[in-house]
Order: C-alpha cells, then structure tokens, then sequence
C-alpha cells in the first residue's frame, strides 16, 4: 500500500477526490494537488505556523498530517474565508487597517489560527491574544500590530456572533 | 517529497490495529496525532516502512469517570482533554498541565496517548501521570496488562511497550480528601518543551501534616524523575516554609543529575527546580487545605 490511495476530501465547500500516494503531506497536497498556494509552508515540522488550517473547525498544521488522513474530512484554507473575490473577511481587514502584516508570508497561518480561537473567545484579553498566537511566527511586524488587528477585528466581530 | 516511502494501513479497531502491530513488528510504527512523529519522519530521522493509522479507531477516544478514577482512551486528543470538564474535576493537575504542551493547533492533533508512549523527557505528561500514580492500559494480540506509571517510564525515550503493544486507556485515580496538586514549568518561549516542570500531587493528613508527595520533574534527565529525596523531607512534617525549603533544595541537589545542553546549562536547571518547587509547594499544599486557586499562567 505505498501505492496511491484514494482521498476524497471537501475543502473550502467543494468536494475533490484524488489518488495520493499515503506520504504526500496534506500541506503540498493543498499546493501542489489542489492549487491553493495561500496555505504557505515554512518549516515543514510544526514550529512555524504558516501552514494552520482548519480541519472540521480546528486550527491543525496541515506539515504535520498526511493528506490521506484528511479523507472524509472538512478542510477551510485561507482562501477559504472571505465571502467572495472582492471581499475580504472581517478579520483580514482588520489585519490590513492596522498594518498586522509586512511581507505576508506568515499572515494565512495567523487568520486560520485566529478564527478558532475569536470563535471560542470573542472578547479576549491582550494576554488571551498573545498566548493564542504564541504558535505562530512572525519574521517582520514584531507582533505589536497583529495583536492590534485581532482587537480591533474583535471589537467589529463580537455584536454579531461568530464567523 | 518529505517523509521516505511507507506501507499505509488505517484500522477501524483497536484488534486490527494490534494484529497488524504484531504482524509488522518494528517495522511498523502506529500513528497517534503525528505531532511527533511526522516531524521526525519529514526529518527522515523516523523511516517507518509500515504506518498504522490510529485515527479511524474511535473505541480509543473517550473519556469516562469509574470507581477507580477517570479513564481517558489513548486517542483523546489533548485539546479535548484540556476543554473536558470531567478532566478539570477529577484529574485537576492534568487540567492544569495541559496548556503548556506546544500549541492549541498542535493539541487539536495530538493525543494523550501518543504524548505518553513517546515518553520526551521533557513532555509534560509522563511527569504530570508518574506524579499522579496512574496506570496505563497496553493491548497487544497476546491479550491486557496493566502498568503503573513507574514501571513504564524507562529512560530515554524508553517504555514498557514490546512491538506488538499499544497503549490503549490512561487511568488516573481520583483526588483523594486531603489532596493537593499543582504544576508549573520554565521555557524561552510559551508553547516550547520546558528548560525544567514540575508536577506536583501531595496529601495533608487529619493534623494538616503531609503524608504524601509525588513530585515529578521534567527536562531534568533520561525521562520524567520522581524526586525521592525531597518527597521525605516532606513526609510527616508540616508544610512550613522552611520545610518547602528543605525539599526544594533537595530536589535541586540530591534527587537529579540533570544535563547541560544548548537550552539550558545543568548548574540552571537544578537553579530552576529548586525555583520551581518553591513556587508549586505552597499552592499545592494550599489547595491541599481546601483554598480554591487558579493555575500559575504560563511564566515566559
Ligand atoms: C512545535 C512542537 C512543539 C511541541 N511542544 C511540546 C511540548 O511542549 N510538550 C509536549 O509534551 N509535547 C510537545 N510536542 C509534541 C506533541 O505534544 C505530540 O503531540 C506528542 O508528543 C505525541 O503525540 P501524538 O499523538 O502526536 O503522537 P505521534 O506523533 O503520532 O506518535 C509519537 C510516538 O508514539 C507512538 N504512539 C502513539 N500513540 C501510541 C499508542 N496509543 N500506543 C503505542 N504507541 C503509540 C508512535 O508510534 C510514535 O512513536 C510538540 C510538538 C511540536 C510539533
Ligand atoms: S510549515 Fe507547518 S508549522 Fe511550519
Ligand atoms: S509579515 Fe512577514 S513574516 Fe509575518
């Protein structure tokens, strides 16, 4: 069986089905398989963040899980999030108006990890915010901003419940 | 690609899993939530030929209170562990513990079982459960057996699983009256393996003096360490400051050998355990007289 296996998976609402072969990480699967470079890699061993993805709702390094185990499951990348091309999500705005990114390498890893995280805590603390992105890295803003575009995102998203 | 070839099986049962293990050998290697050894095999420091999947297991993934304690299947991922109340209620020092192992996207994945069978000196439960007194469930074709927690730690990266046997249930006894915990751990930055931890259970007697203590280091040596000598200090005696001292300072100099390496020197970590254990003691002891406290938050 290191032989292809088929994979059908449903990312960002549409269904794909594939034959990969078991060690094809799910990360060069998005890329390479599926076209969806907004899903960066950096460190390819869990360390970096800039490829968190959603799986069923979770924030997961998509480096550290093979792409056949995501058979059966619901994947959400960073092109996953904004409602349409001309859109951006509230949380991307929030990121661009208060300058959380320079180069953008880091910035999908960050998204996908902070919609969980404002879903199951709308209102956090500066703390909270830090420690939620403690496992991402970020090689040019200093981080300063980006804990200011997860406020101010919090403050635009709380009234309405969740994304 | 990354990772080296591999033959990829994915059972459905924990049977077929052990059948397939036994039929492999070491060859194979199971795959819990990969956050250990995925990186490795992107590595090519781990180049299994047989990967037997976990994950469609789901008999392995529960968590459920008995007489004897609370029992957590080895495919819990930490995450849900961390979110269960039960585990908040029943196993407190678990609760407290799990925060500090690596990050929320990596705790979604990973299990409490897997972190347990890798048994990483520096992970925080082995020393979390070898300070709990808990015991470990193994299934192999040959049938169960159960394992204390001080038997299955046995060095580095060492355990008392043979080829063809799985972890398959962590049973953690229940607090006892009298019975205090707490945990807390130093590292650069939040989310990295600890430069030293402690995981703390102790017992107040009737008189309010201590009639147990398991205090569990970790980052300190071959794997989790019981610290033996600073457990007797302790015993019989009342939990004074002075007497926290006395343990602290056995802990740091009698009970480990830790080593020097580009994280931390050994003459820093025993400075650490000893900062440490007189940071956990009194909240420990505190909760053991019945006070209500909210875990050490992460020390950066
Ligand atoms: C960036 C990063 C930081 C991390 N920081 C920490 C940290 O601070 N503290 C910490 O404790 N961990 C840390 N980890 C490791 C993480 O907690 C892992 O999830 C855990 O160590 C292994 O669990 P797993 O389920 O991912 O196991 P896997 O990686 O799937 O497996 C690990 C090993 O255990 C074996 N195994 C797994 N399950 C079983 C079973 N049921 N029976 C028998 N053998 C089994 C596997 O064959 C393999 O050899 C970190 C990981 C990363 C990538
Ligand atoms: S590329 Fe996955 S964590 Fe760095
Ligand atoms: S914006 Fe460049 S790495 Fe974060």
């Amino acid at each position: 069986m290191t032989s292809p296996v088929e994979l059908s998976v449903r990312v960002n609402g549409a269904s794909h089905q594939r034959s990969v072969e078991p060690r094809l990480l799910l990360s060069d699967f998005l890329r390479h398989e599926l076209n969806l470079t907004g899903t960066h890699v950096g460190c390819e061993h869990g360390v970096c963040g800039a490829c968190t993805i959603l799986m069923d709702g979770e924030a997961v390094r998509s480096c550290l899980i093979f792409a056949v185990q995501a058979d059966g499951h619901e994947l959400t990348t960073v092109e996953g999030l904004a409602a349409g091309d001309d859109a951006l999500h509230p949380l991307q705005t929030a990121f661009r108006e208060a300058h959380g990114l320079q180069c953008g390498f880091c910035t999908p890893g960050f998204l996908m990890t902070l919609i969980p995280f404002l879903r199951d805590n709308p209102t956090p603390s500066d703390r909270e915010i830090r420690e939620g992105i403690s496992g991402n890295l970020c090689r040019c803003t200093g981080y300063q901003n980006i804990v200011q575009a997860v406020r101010l995102a919090a403050e635009r998203m709380a009234p309405e419940a969740t994304p | 690609m990354k990772p080296a070839p591999f033959e990829y099986h994915r059972p459905g049962t924990t049977d077929e899993a052990v059948t397939l293990l036994a039929e492999h050998g070491w060859e194979a290697k199971l795959l819990a939530g990969g956050q250990s050894l995925i990186p490795a095999m992107n590595f090519r420091l781990a180049q299994p030929g047989v990967l037997i999947d976990l994950n469609n297991v789901e008999e392995l993934a529960y968590i459920r209170d008995g007489d004897v304690g609370l029992h957590i299947g080895a495919m819990t991922r930490q995450r849900s562990a961390e979110r269960s109340e039960l585990v908040a209620a029943r196993a407190p020092l678990v609760h407290e513990a799990l925060p500090f192992v690596a990050h929320p996207q990596i705790r979604s994945r990973g299990t409490i079982g897997g972190s347990i069978a890798h048994a990483d000196p520096a992970s925080e439960l082995p020393a979390v459960t070898l300070a709990l007194e808990a015991r470990f469930r193994l299934r192999s074709p040959r049938g169960a057996r159960s394992v204390s927690a001080d038997e299955f730690f046995t060095g580095l990266f060492g355990t008392a699983l043979e080829s063809d046997e799985l972890l398959a249930e962590i049973e953690i006894p229940p607090p006892a009256d009298g019975a205090g915990w707490g945990f807390a751990e130093i590292s650069r930055r939040h989310g990295d393996y600890g430069l030293a931890g402690l995981a703390a259970a102790v017992q107040l007697d009737g008189d309010g003096k201590c009639s147990k203590a398991r205090l569990a280091l970790l980052s300190v040596g071959d794997g989790p360490v019981l610290a033996t000598s600073a457990a007797e200090t302790l015993l019989g005696a009342e939990p004074s400051e002075e007497a926290i001292r006395a343990a602290a300072n056995a802990a740091a100099h009698r009970d480990i050998d830790p080593p020097s390496d580009i994280h931390a020197s050994a003459a820093y970590r025993r400075r650490l355990v000893e900062v440490l254990t007189r940071r956990v003691l009194p909240r420990a002891f505190d909760r053991a007289r019945g006070v209500d406290l909210k875990p050490i938050t992460h020390e950066a």
